[in-house]
């Protein structure tokens, strides 16, 4: 009847488990109700039988047997609902008085309580219930009352709790399947596009219902992720790409070189000279190698581990420190305005290497007598670094260009280098959720802008602990 | 000096120890974690080189294995993996230093001579000396013959670091781990600049220069004589 798959539900399971509780607390419910209403009646009735009995036993003592009989009589007669059953015998169970035509059969030998059921007026049968009390001088006397409404009420009240309990169960159930089949109805949309994505298709993504309920909050999260993930495989596939033409045709020169010095007949020198040029040809490649592998890590996403907060402002410091005597030397003027207390989260590694590179490019490219200047500001937006040159700038139509990988201009093809910088410089940025801008500088040269978005305050780390 | 080398790779360990060999060293090589975590144990070696990645115990766990058995030998580890937080997971396990593959066997022998002189050093130095240039490290003062050296600080680092290793090469991505503290290789000839310059003025207008360039591998502050 249950299809299996809605046995293997975690949700129908959950929904039955519910059931199954909320029934046992419906089964408690209707127990109390039972024993607030029909055991109050039936304790009623045994109460007023013994206050009865009570009553006759002392009337006898007090008046002896002739004056029971008188009160018993009088009982009979002036009973309005004649539902009051009285029995008075002798010792051998003969009728003294009362108004029951004998002895009922369930007698007890003692005193106790006894039910019956006896013919009343001939044709109608009811259900009694009587104490059984011996009194001095061995006679017996009955007191009991007609329980046959108050059976009837109890087993009608019996009767619907049975009800009540069976129709809780069903509705109960009724309500697991389809709270299941509603969640599962969901769950099955998700699990459909999973398994498209997993046969290859990474362009498809989960619909949103729009409730903006936890399913919709676990399907953006979801859809978020392929997102990064389609990403991260696009980014992979591409530096295979670049790999393959970027690398194969170093790798193949270094491979003729090598060949063709083994030809004629090379003195020693000749081979020594071959092989510190391979070397030094290796390490180019080894040099390329790396920072591809860099830029793949940074777009790869940030490691937790790796991530701090850290001082822009201080990290060009220690920067244009670094490159100050190589400007010189080259005859720029380098000046700096850096603005300490800066704070940006992420890879302090990552994102100096990425600057030097920025640094390294206007240092390389602007012609002697120019400037290279470095700023950090922090602006309520977040903090911003620029790095301006007055060297022959990026004219605007190659300004994406240069940031693709081992893209060069044609004017800079002269210069070492690998292409790679600004790749770099990139992915540090999109790693950081930082804006990269390429304009023209006052300086006559490119400036490249960096806007970073303002730390978070709550993942504020310990080294400023009066702030935190 | 006797040296242990734990390298699943088999060509890259003959390539290593045939240039250790050169260059004077004792050397002994295994090629599975399990074996080169008995040769830790039951044999003295002055210095360790251990690849992280080998089949059996990998080189993470000898390293922690060897420290926590209170063995101090000095530990070079190989990787592939290079990412700081590589780097940093590998220092805490005890290593003493990390050379991320591929690598020059020039950068590998002058870590290797950094980590062997480290060993030795046992008390405090306050001084340092090479030939008659003097580094006073508690006033900062740096002296060659007599004549005050006036530094920067980034200077007096970078000297300070020569120094140290005096005798010894140094490499260019050595000094901007140690001086600079960064992991990562500049585009540009910048560590050469500031070399250049601290020599200026160190060795300026001395007949005996001291800081010398070793083509292809870095620098070396030594007496030439």
């Amino acid at each position: 009847m249950i299809p299996n798959n809605l046995l293997r539900s975690s949700t129908f399971r959950l929904g039955v488990l519910y059931m199954a509780l909320f029934g046992f607390s419906v089964l408690l419910l209707l127990g109390f109700i039972y024993w607030t209403t029909a055991g109050f009646m039936e304790r009623q009735t045994l109460a007023t039988i013994n206050a009865e009995i009570q009553g006759l036993q002392e009337r006898y003592e007090l008046l002896g047997l002739a004056g029971l009989i008188q009160v018993i009589n009088e009982r009979v007669n002036t009973a309005s609902s004649g539902d009051s059953l009285y029995l008075l015998t002798n010792s051998h169970f003969k009728p003294l008085a009362g108004n029951l035509k004998e002895w009922p059969e369930a007698r007890a030998i003692n005193e106790g309580w006894i039910h019956f059921i006896l013919d009343k007026n001939g044709h109608q049968q009811i259900t009694a219930a009587a104490k059984h009390f011996l009194l001095r001088g061995n006679f017996h006397l009955l007191v009991g009352r007609n329980v046959s409404e108050k059976e009837r009420v109890q087993s009608m009240i019996i009767d619907s709790l049975g009800w009540g309990l069976a129709i809780t169960f069903v509705l109960g159930m009724v309500g697991a399947v389809f709270i299941t089949k509603g969640v599962q109805r969901r769950l099955d949309v998700i699990n459909r596009t999973c398994q498209d994505i997993i046969r290859g298709d990474l362009t498809r993504r989960i619909p949103l219902s729009g409730t903006g309920d936890e399913f919709d909050r676990l399907v953006q999260n979801v859809n978020d992720m392929l997102d990064q993930i389609e990403r991260l495989m696009r980014g992979i596939r591409e530096v295979s790409d670049n790999v393959a033409h970027d690398l194969r045709s170093p790798l193949n020169r270094l491979r003729g070189r090598l060949e063709t010095s083994l030809m004629g007949n090379p003195t020693k020198e000749e081979l020594e000279q071959t092989v510190m040029q391979s070397i030094e040809q290796t390490d180019d490649l080894l040099q390329t190698f790396n920072a591809l592998l860099r830029i793949a890590q940074a777009e790869a996403g940030s490691k937790r581990d790796s991530q701090s907060l850290f001082d822009l402002g201080k990290t060009g410091r220690d920067l244009v420190e670094l490159y100050l005597p190589l400007a010189e030397e080259k005859g720029l003027e380098l000046t700096s305005d850096l603005e300490e207390g800066a704070f940006v989260l992420g890879s302090r590694h990552l994102l100096s290497q990425a600057l030097s590179n920025l640094l390294d490019n206007a240092i390389k490219y602007t012609p002697t007598g120019g400037s290279v200047f470095m700023a950090v500001t922090s602006t309520p937006a977040g903090p911003i670094c620029r790095i301006e040159d007055s060297g022959p700038g990026v004219p605007p139509e190659f300004r994406d260009k240069v940031l693709e990988r081992f893209y060069r201009l044609e004017s800079s093809r002269s210069a070492p280098g690998s292409g790679l910088g600004l790749s770099l410089v990139a992915a540090v940025a999109r790693q950081h959720k930082a804006v990269l801008t390429l304009t023209d500088s006052a300086l006559g040269g490119l400036a490249i802008v960096l806007s970073f978005p303002r730390p978070p305050a709550k993942s504020w780390h310990p080294p400023e602990p009066e702030e935190s | 000096m006797r040296l242990l080398i734990i390298e699943d790779d088999l060509e890259a360990a003959a390539y290593m120890v045939k240039g250790l060999k050169e260059s004077g060293y004792n050397v002994d090589h295994v090629a599975d974690g399990k074996e080169g975590l008995y040769k830790v144990a039951g044999e003295e070696y002055d210095a360790i080189i251990v690849d992280r990645m080998l089949p059996g115990v990998d080189g993470l766990t000898i390293v922690t294995t060897m420290r926590s058995a209170g063995n101090k030998t000095p530990v070079l580890i190989l990787s592939a993996l290079g990412e700081v937080d590589d780097r940093v997971r590998g220092l805490r396990a005890g290593g003493d230093d990390y050379l991320t593959k591929p690598y020059a066997f020039a950068e590998l022998l002058a870590r290797l001579e950094s980590l062997l002189r480290r060993g030795k050093e046992t008390a405090p130095v306050t001084k340092l000396r090479v030939a008659d240039l003097e580094m006073d490290l508690i006033s900062r003062k740096v002296t060659r013959a007599d004549q005050t050296v006036d530094l920067q600080p980034k200077e007096f680092a970078l000297l300070e670091y020569l120094m140290r290793h005096a005798g010894h090469v140094v490499t260019r991505t050595m000094l901007l781990e140690n001086v600079w503290d960064y992991a990562f290789d500049p585009q540009t000839n910048v560590i050469d600049v500031h070399i250049s310059r601290l020599r200026q003025k160190i060795d300026k207008g001395f007949d005996k220069p001291l800081l010398q360039t070793v083509r292809g591998v870095g620098y070396s502050l030594r007496d030439s004589e």
